[in-house]
Parts: structure tokens; sequence; C-alpha cells
């Protein structure tokens, strides 16, 4: 199986044979090229990696050749729908949009299920993780990552009371890396402390033998506690105690890695006291790997102001250092990620680290003045609070005693921490000593084997164990008849590879679109007014998804979600042809017998020029390139000015660029050029071209111009439009 | 608990340490919080650790469960599961995925148990 950029991602095909799939590779991969420069377009770039095969540029790079520079850390993206074979699509375009890393949440209650999961039941707000549902989703990152060029890292969660067995099935699968750290079970799950850290210890030698990367859990008690920004000692402290008990299991340093979180968000003056956390943590934990996350604490629906939130934690990340950077939605607030969110996530994430390469170059942190002060006082903090947990009795004494997720800035408490009794909490009582004669007959066991003299390695009794010899693991197709990815594509058959179509944000064909809506009434009214839009746009299910009240009695904005009850029959779509395009070679020829010169300037009161100058001048492939010569009259200039111009210069067209839309100006003023040209009586002789980010040919001609160029035109698409116009005449 | 914040006080026999003793008291404390778990670790094991050692034996989910269950109930864990299919497979000259099925089946008890 292989993937064209053309053709969809066949689900049926990747589905085939999962019974046989082997994945390609097993372990956690960097970037390649990092610490170089790297020249990409017209630029020096100080901190890339080497770039991929087939990727989505950001929007502004129009202006900049396209360029995609690939930053130098591992780009996260969270993906987990609740049906996987959604899921593999939107990795696809998380792909092309620059992410390396794919995370997958798990579905909820799949903590305290005391088994694997097996078959592809749905999830919920997650993933119901399961072999099979790993399989798949890793046999169809290892085609993406063919397409992109470029190793991709699958990842999800080893942590809930059947952590060993998940352990065992992703390193089985090719799982990359996971979160893994017992205090997570325990402080919101639950779950029996001695159990959590009895099976962490074979979890954690499991991943180990795969090189699996693993990542701690300790920036939920940033997302749990009453005001994050006082729990900077105690997240050092929780960093600290899963890194270290890591690497005494037998983790490699370079494995681990901190789920690390700017603690607070705007309007907190959220720089100095996110960066001091920043830098200390960096400090004590330089010998680990980071992965920055991004704030979700002080986050509201507004995906605006996330993204700006996010956009500083970036800055943080440039600042001091990520050798992962994670990417949360800005609908995180609002629903479980949509599609598009994804890709905005990763977008905010590249233009930000793009704009920003380089930065330490040109800043260094002062530490001798308030931040070396501060990033002094969390460290001396966070010994403070282990100096405590040994005086009381050590780690599961202190929780006993709640000394996590307090409010207070340690010593400071609140008495509001989480605790939880050691013999208490899920899995309580299945903890068994191991006899003298104890003996597991497998690889990648932690703590005492009694291994029987006549073997060399505890798998020698069984002949090799699943992660020597992968023949021997069995795979589990589905348990259950209802609820699989067979009886799901079966209800949505109308819709996969038909002439049918219909909006989606996360499953094919749910129909769920987003509206915008401006109402001019107090918060309460507008809320119940939109729902009502919505329902009189034909959509049902509406819920109001955002409102920010603008002011208490001018206005609202609100945005709904609704789903759309129509289906669009692509082939009955009228879908005006693409216009045929003449060689280079073709308009060269012709021009150089008769030539064409142009009048060009950008329309109304328009400073915009990018687009215009592209199209014009020699050395972006415009129009100048074919032997076209042009006077270019620059920005908000007259109507008038530009037909007088035509006239002075007998032009053979004249080229307008007009991108300011707002009350229909655009239109406007191609109507009074097309009028001035026939007052003046030149509009037989001159072709009249328009072009803007919001003009489609089909307004133009509406709108008496000859043609009308949008988006992405290139000169070529313009010369050959006059050469083809002037010939038709 | 409840308690203002006396780090002023607390702070003292910190204060003149320098920023590479800080690192290195850091990381003392850590260790020995993290001993006693890295030590039960060693010596203990559960229904999870045993089910995913019968995983890495050849078995599915579906069947570790039930041969667990039947080790628990013989009061056996202690010997640990993949070792009363090995034994048992290696007594009556049969495969390992034959006897772990008889086990999750609670068959051979008697045998089993004179086997430890």
């Amino acid at each position: 199986m292989e993937l064209n950029p053309n053709e969809k991602l066949n689900i049926d095909e990747l589905i085939k044979d999962l019974d046989k799939y082997e994945p390609k590779r097993k372990g956690w991969v960097w970037r390649k090229g990092r610490n170089e420069k790297r020249v990409i377009g017209d630029f020096e770039f100080l901190e890339t990696a080497e770039g991929i095969k087939n990727y989505v540029p950001l929007p502004g790079s129009r202006g900049l050749g396209k360029i995609d520079p690939q930053p130098d850390c591992v780009i996260t993206t969270e993906i987990a729908s609740g049906r996987f074979e959604d899921d593999v699509r939107r990795m696809r375009m998380a792909a092309w949009n620059g992410a390396d890393h794919v995370m997958v949440i798990r579905t909820a209650g799949q903590s305290h299920y005391d088994s694997l999961i097996e078959g592809t039941p749905q999830g919920v707000g997650g993933i119901t993780i399961t072999r099979k549902q790993c399989r798949a989703t890793r046999k169809a990152l290892d085609l993406i990552e063919e397409e992109v060029g470029r190793p991709i890292n699958f990842h999800s969660y080893v942590s809930g009371v059947a952590g060993p067995d998940i352990a065992v099935m992703f390193a089985e699968e090719g799982i990359n890396g996971a979160h893994q750290d017992p205090q997570y079970n325990v402080l919101y799950r639950n779950i029996n402390m001695i159990r959590s850290f009895v099976d962490a210890c074979e979890a954690k030698t499991v991943m180990a033998s795969v090189d699996m990367l693993q990542i701690d859990g300790a920036h939920n008690a940033n997302a749990t506690a009453m005001k994050a920004w006082k729990v900077r000692p105690e997240l050092m402290v929780q960093h600290a105690i899963n890194s270290i008990f890591s690497e005494r299991v037998g983790m490699k340093a370079e494995n681990i890695a901190l789920s690390t979180v700017p603690p607070t968000g705007p309007p907190a003056p959220c720089m100095r006291i996110d960066l001091p956390y920043a830098v200390a943590l960096r400090d004590f934990f330089k010998r680990y790997k980071m992965r920055a996350q991004q704030h979700t604490k002080y986050m509201e629906s507004d995906m605006r102001e996330a993204s700006v939130t996010h956009t500083l934690n970036l800055m943080i990340s440039r600042l001091t250092s990520a050798d992962i950077q994670s990417t949360i939605t800005p609908d995180e607030g609002r629903n479980v990620p949509w599609h598009q969110n994804n890709i905005a996530a990763l977008q905010t994430t590249r233009q930000a680290l793009n704009g920003m390469d380089g930065l330490r170059e040109m800043l260094k942190l002062d530490r001798d003045g308030i931040l070396g002060d501060d990033i002094r006082e969390i460290k001396e903090r966070s010994i403070l609070f282990m100096e405590e947990m040994l005086e009381v009795g050590g780690y599961f004494k202190s929780v006993e005693e709640g000394f996590f997720v307090d409010s207070g800035e340690y010593p400071e408490r609140n008495g509001d921490g989480i605790p939880r009794d050691m013999n208490d909490g899920v899995g309580v009582g299945m903890i068994f000593e191991r006899d003298e004669d104890y003996f597991a007959p497998v690889t990648a066991h932690y703590g005492y084997n009694n291994i029987p003299s006549q073997f060399k390695n505890p798998s020698d009794a069984i002949g090799g164990d699943t992660l020597e010899d992968r023949s021997k693991i069995i795979y589990i197709d589905e348990l259950d008849d209802f609820d699989n990815v067979n009886a799901r594509l079966e209800e949505v058959k109308k819709y996969r590879n038909t002439n049918l179509i219909k909006p989606e944000v996360e499953w094919t064909a749910d129909g769920v679109v987003t509206t915008s809506l401006f109402l001019p009434v107090d918060e309460r009214t507008a809320e119940f007014a939109a729902i009502q839009c919505g329902e009189k746009m034909g959509l049902t299910d509406v819920v109001v998804v955002h409102k920010q009240m603008l002011h208490p009695s001018e206005g609202t904005l609100v945005e709904i979600k609704g789903k759309v009850k129509f289906d669009i029959d692509i082939d009955k779509l009228v879908i005006p042809e693409k216009i045929e395009v003449l060689t280079e070679e073709e308009v060269k020829e012709k021009i150089s017998k008769r030539k064409i010169h142009v009048v060009a300037g950008t329309v109304g009161n328009d400073e915009h020029s990018v687009g215009l100058r592209e199209t014009l001048d020699i050395k972006h492939g415009g129009i100048e390139k074919y032997g076209v010569t042009y006077t270019f009259l620059g920005t908000s200039v007259d109507i008038e000015k530009v037909v007088n111009s035509a006239i002075e210069t007998n032009a053979d067209a004249i080229l307008i660029s007009t991108i300011i839309t707002h009350d229909d100006i655009h239109m406007k003023n191609m109507k009074k050029l097309a009028e001035l040209c026939e007052e003046k009586g030149i509009r037989d002789k001159v072709m009249l071209i328009v072009g803007g980010t919001q003009v489609t040919n089909e307004i133009a001609k509406e709108s008496k111009m000859d043609a009308g160029f949008g988006r992405g035109t290139k000169g070529i698409d313009v010369v050959s439009f006059m050469v083809k116009h002037r010939e038709e005449k | 608990m409840k308690r203002e914040d006396d780090f002023e006080k607390r702070r003292k026999h910190l204060a003149n340490l320098s920023d590479d003793e800080l690192y290195n008291k850091f990381w003392e404390l850590a260790d020995e919080i993290v001993k006693p778990m890295v030590e039960i670790g060693k010596t203990n094991t559960t229904p999870s650790i045993e089910r995913s050692i019968l995983l890495r034996m050849g078995f599915s989910s579906l069947e570790a469960q039930p041969i667990v269950d039947s080790v628990m109930k013989m009061g056996l864990m202690g010997k640990g599961c993949g070792n009363v299919v090995w034994r048992l497979s290696e007594n009556k000259k049969i495969s390992i995925r034959e006897a772990g099925l008889l086990v999750g089946e609670n068959k051979e008890e008697q045998l089993i148990k004179k086997l430890f």
C-alpha cells in the first residue's frame, strides 16, 4: 500500500490483513539536522531541522517563496476523536502541516479497565486504545511518513491499572512514546499508590527495552491546582520523582522527558512567572528532555485568546529550550479537537517558532535581577518540599498528608491538596510478594527473577517471547458485533468514495458547521437569539460554543455549531472550467511578435501591493518575464488616473489590484473603471483585468471586467489570458 | 494542614549553598525519596505485571486474565504466573500455550500445587 497526494487514504485497504502487519521500526526518533545553520529561500535559519518532501506552507509564505522551514524540535499534535478511522485522515493532514509526534488521548475510563481492551469500540473524549487500533494507526503513520519524508512518532498512555499490559502491547506494536507517571494514577485516578509504583517498575522496564520515549504527568498539577502559579515548587518535585525513579528502574536519561507547561496565562503577567520557572526547571533537569506543553488552565472558549497564550508559551520555548513542542488546539475549551483546529495549532506553532528563530543569539536572559532571584527561590522551595516529605516518612506518607496539588506556594499550605490513603484506592490488596522461587520467563522484566540455572536468559525457557518473536503475538480482531469499525464504516457508506459529501469536523459526514454571529443585544439575549438564528438557517442540534460580550448592551459575539441536514452531490456542482494556460514559450513568441503594454496599480484607498508586484515583476515570475512592459502607478491610485495613464501610454490592458472588500468597494471600483473607459472611448481597445485575494473571475465579469484572478495567481496565468483574449477579439 | 508561608525561616540552611550544591542537594533528596519505590517493585508483583508476562509468553489478553485468576485462587502468585505455566508445560511435556490454557480453565490444580 502506498499513498498518492491526490488520493484519499483508503481505509478499507488500511484495515485489511492487519493480523499480518508489522511496524516498520521501534523506538523514538528526533528530527535530523538540528544545530546546523540552514539557508531556506532567501533566509538563513539557526534553529531548523531537515525539510520534508510534502507540506502545506504557512499562508504568509506566499510572498516568501512558499518556504516551510521545519523547526528543530519534534512537534506534537493530539488527535483522538473516538474513531481511529477518521483520526488517521487528520493525522495525514497534520503531518503535511509539520507534526511528527502524534499523540492519542484515551477514552474516558480506560485507566480503570483492568486489562487490555480489544477490537475497535468507539471512544468518548478520546480513543479506545486497543491492539487493532494501534496497529491500524501505526500502519497509517508508516505510510504517511513515507509521503512526507520524515519519521512520525506515535504516542499514547501507559497508565491506569493495566499499565504493564499496555506497555507490552505498545512495545510489540511499535508505539514510539508514552506518558508514564505513577503519580498521575495516584493523584488523579485514585489508583492505589503502592500498586501504581510496583506496576510502573515493570511498565517502564518494558518501555525502556524498545527505546520508547517517556513523558511524565506533572503538568496535570498545574491544570488541577486552584492557583496554578503557586504549584511551581511542587511541579519540580513531581518531575524529579518520576525522572529519577524511571532512571533507577533502568530507563536512559535521554528517553525521559518532562511534560512542562508554563503555569499561568494572561491577563496575569505570565512571562514574569513562567520564565523563571522554565529556567529553574531546565537548570535542574538538564540531563532530561523537555516536552514543552502549552497552557490550558486559564483558557476559555475564545480561540483567538488561546492562540495568543500559546504564542507566549512558544516564546518561552525559544528563550529557553524545547526538545518536543506540544500543541494544544485552540478549541480545547469548546470540544474534543476538530480537524481544522489541529492544523491551526500546528500553524501557530510553526509560525511562532519560525518567527523567533535564533532569538537567543540576540537576547540573553539577565539572571542578575528578578529573574535570577525567582529561579533561586523556586529551587529552594522545591528542596524544602522534598526535605519535609522525607521528614514525614517519605512519598507515600506525604501523599497521605495531602502534600500534593495544594494551592499554597510551598512551604505555604492551604490544606486543599489531594490526599490518598496508602491502603485504599483502585487495585488495593492486589500486591503479592515474590517468593524465593519466583520466575518470569520473559525479557524486559523488572526486579527479582529466579532464573533456573539451565537458562542464560529467562525467555530461553519458552523459546523466546513476543518481543523477540512477533509470530507469538495473538491478534484479536473484534469482540463486539455492533461497536466496531466495520459497523461505523457501513453507517457512512453513502459518503465514502462516492459523489456525496457533507461538511465535517471530526467524523465522516458528521455534518457539523460553525457560524459566527454578532448580535446587537446583551449576552443572555444574544445566546438564545443565536440558537434561533441557527435553527432558522436550517441547522439541527444547535449549541452555543462561544460567546463574548463586547458591551453590556451594545452587543455580543456568539459562535454556534449545528448540523446540516443536506448532502452535496459533487457531480452536480457547476464548477467553472479551469482556464487552460499557454506555455511559456508560446506566450513569449506571441508577445515578441506583437507587444503588450499594461498600466497597473492598486486602486481605491488600498495599500496592498505584494500580489500585484508578484504578478508584474520578473523576479517573481511576473508578466515582465514574458516580454510585457508595464507602467506601475503604485497603491491607493484613483481610477481616473489609471484610465488617463492607459490613454497616455497607449496601453493594451489595465491591471488593477483590490484587496479591501468592505462594503463591496472592490466591485464598485471595477464597475467604475469599466464605465470610465467607456466614457473615454477606450473600452474596446483595452483589456480590463482585476486581481485580489477575494476576487474571482465570476465576480470580475459581473462587474464588467474581462477577467479576474484570485489567490495563487501566477504571471503566466495573466499573460496567457491577455494573449488569448487579444486573439479572440 | 494549613500553614503560612515560612520560606524565609526554613531556607536558612540553603541560603549559602552555591548553585551546584543546590543542584546536588535536589537530586540527593529525590533519589532518597524514590529508593523505597524502586525496592518494592523488585520484590512484589501484581495481576497486571503477571498479565503482561503472559502476553509476552504468547497469550492473548482474553487468555491472560483467567490464568492470573486461577493462580491467585491457588495462592501461587508469589511463584509467578509464567512460572506456573512453564512448570506445568515441562511436567506434562506440552506446549506453553496448551499449559497456559489448562491453567486458565482451572485444570490440573492438584498437579500444579505439587510442582511448588
